[in-house]
């Protein structure tokens, strides 16, 4: 019984300050984090709906996200088939390499690609983001193609090619269909790191703005606060969606595969 | 007639392992052929060169007349059941069954009445939509069977095909494979570790020992007649006689082996001039099994049931007709 409440105070305290962040999207104090708010009003909607920097970001940090998301999905799920079902030299260490970036912080990469930029003289631009962003990108995607694909019998990619499929057929019919939810899972995953990053972003983006950084710059500066809450809160559904069903997705999955066995 | 399959001096090196040493190897058309050895002998091997999951390292393999380097799997007119099955999970039975008609581009309609058919041929009709893991081994294995049998291939090959299931299973899909077999014609190759298995279902056998072909022959000639001490040693458990023991008894100086059904015994008065202890004694139902120690050489005799068996520890004479005493050439 203690337990139980001590996990759900430990819940509480995880959750309840997100709740918090969506109270004073309502409130019609907007100078300060007043509390109780003094008053409740939907009007910090309509203003964040009429506020083109609002807008310019969310278009930034949605066009990056798709982007790298798009550029793990295909680098990551190569680079997992060819370490999962080949064997060659320097195996191991392509397969390290390509986790590592998730396993450095997020400054040293930032600081890493700004002074590369730099010396190369590449001008910051879109790309130059989604180039920060698709290093951790790739490796969620590789993760969870690779745990698949060692699941996926090395016999059936055989048992293919052996009835007649060439190797585009075999990976249209029987590769693709056995890693299809953890390469969706995979990529959610990686829209949604993408979607709210900020250390990376900070070195890559030179005076462009994504969501998170323009929320940053707006806690700084404090005009209309409301309206961070009113993009926080709806950045908050707009990924959790995403999240549960990917969740929702590899459980199902995960079942397929096992009946297989 | 050209062979089903010819291997011309087949060598497949894996760095400095020699999986597959310089086989030659004639398989007939229309035979039931099976390889036999221990694992890592070469056997397995030897299979996948014939499906072109590997490429020889030194030789010439052909398939019905035709070259096979370089061939890739896709392109032969050869299917295989493999030791896991390796059924797609995502796909139900009938797909299975249908996907080599699919990725040839049959319709979908017909695809799933040859299918049925298929499915028929291995007693399986009405099980097209199930999930490959709603089916138990013995059935996952028919339908192995008939995904392979569907593209109507000039040679099946089977890798221990009846290794993963349990004895009753096993002794009736042998049966079934060899009715099979005989039914539609075609050229089945299986590997296999298992000696009783190869000896009841084979035409012929191939002995594989550590890359190379150890002998090759009818069921009985391998059993009766060994070439060396592997071969008598590995395909049921024939006495190796050294040759001291041969010498004695034909007067030839040669390694011999003796099945332990060709041995008599004898009350020890009779004199034959063998004399041996029973050292122990297992009841077998249709025969006892004794081993004996004929003076300092390990023996194994059979005794049918219904004779006199001797007690453990008693003191017999050994019998036998000299011709059943076989002289293995093979061995130096």
């Amino acid at each position: 019984m203690g337990l139980k409440l001590a996990a759900a105070a430990g819940l509480a305290f995880l959750h309840l300050p997100i709740l918090l962040i969506f109270v004073y999207a309502f409130t019609t104090e907007d100078k300060s984090y007043q509390w109780p708010p003094p008053g409740l009003t939907l009007q910090w909607f309509a203003v964040t709906w009429n506020r083109p920097d609002v807008w310019a970001a969310l278009g930034l940090s949605l066009k990056v996200a798709t982007i790298s998301t798009a550029i793990a999905l295909l680098l990551g799920t190569l680079c997992a088939a060819a370490v999962s079902q080949s064997r060659f030299f320097g195996r191991e260490t392509i397969s390290l390499l390509v986790i590592l970036p998730i396993a450095l912080p997020g400054i040293i990469t930032g600081i890493a690609l700004r002074s590369a930029f730099s010396i190369a003289d590449i001008p910051f631009s879109t790309w130059t983001i989604v180039l920060g962003h698709a290093t951790f990108c790739v490796v969620v995607v590789y993760n969870n193609a690779v745990a698949r694909l060692r699941r996926t019998a090395g016999s059936m990619i055989e048992a293919s090619m052996d009835l007649g499929a060439d190797s585009f057929q075999t990976f249209r019919h029987v590769i693709l269909p056995n890693i299809a939810t953890a390469l969706l899972a995979g990529g959610m995953l990686a829209f949604a790191l993408s979607f709210d990053e900020v250390i990376v972003t900070t070195f890559t983006a030179g005076q462009q703005q994504t969501l998170p950084i323009w929320m940053l710059e707006e806690l700084v500066r404090p005009r209309q606060r409301p309206v961070t809450n009113v993009v926080a809160m709806v950045v908050v559904l707009v990924t959790f969606l995403p999240i549960l069903a990917a969740f929702y997705l590899t459980r199902d999955g995960d079942q397929i595969a096992g009946a297989g066995k | 007639m050209t062979p089903a399959v010819s291997f011309q001096a087949i060598s497949r090196h894996f760095g400095r392992v020699k999986a597959v040493d310089r086989v030659d190897l004639d398989i007939a058309r229309g035979e039931f052929f099976a390889m036999l050895g221990p694992s890592g002998s070469g056997k397995t091997t030897c299979l996948r060169l014939i499906a072109g999951f590997e490429q020889p390292t030194a030789g010439h393999i052909e398939i019905f007349g035709e070259t096979a380097e370089g061939v890739p799997p896709y392109r032969r007119n050869v299917n295989t059941v493999f030791q896991d099955y390796a059924l797609f999970p995502h796909l139900n039975v009938a797909d299975n069954v249908a996907y080599g008609l699919m990725v040839r581009g049959v319709g979908r309609r017909q695809r799933m009445q040859r299918a049925a058919e298929a499915l028929d041929l291995v007693q399986l009709a009405g099980y097209g939509e199930r999930r490959p893991g709603q089916l138990s081994g013995g059935q996952r294995q028919r339908v192995a069977l008939a995904r392979a049998l569907i593209n109507e291939p000039k040679v099946l090959l089977l890798d221990e095909p009846l290794g993963a299931l349990d004895l009753k299973l096993r002794e009736q899909m042998q049966e079934e494979l060899k009715a099979l077999q005989k039914k539609l014609g075609i050229t089945f190759v299986f590997v296999t570790h298992d000696q009783g298995e190869a000896l009841s279902m084979a035409d012929r056998v191939a002995v594989f020992n550590e890359g190379r072909v150890m002998q090759v022959g009818t069921p009985q000639e391998i059993y009766q007649r060994p070439v060396s001490r592997f071969v008598a040693d590995f395909v049921g458990s024939s006495n190796v006689v050294p040759p001291d023991f041969v010498e004695r008894v034909c007067g030839k100086r040669a390694w011999g082996s003796l099945r332990p059904e060709a041995i008599r015994i004898d009350p020890p008065e009779r004199g034959t001039g063998v004399n041996a202890q029973v050292l122990s004694s297992s009841y077998l139902g249709a025969a006892t099994r004794l081993t004996l120690d004929a003076e300092g050489l390990r023996l194994q005799a059979t005794v049918p049931s219904g004779t006199t068996v001797p007690q453990v520890g008693e003191a017999v004479a050994l019998g036998f007709d000299p011709d059943a005493l076989h002289i293995m050439e093979g061995e130096a």
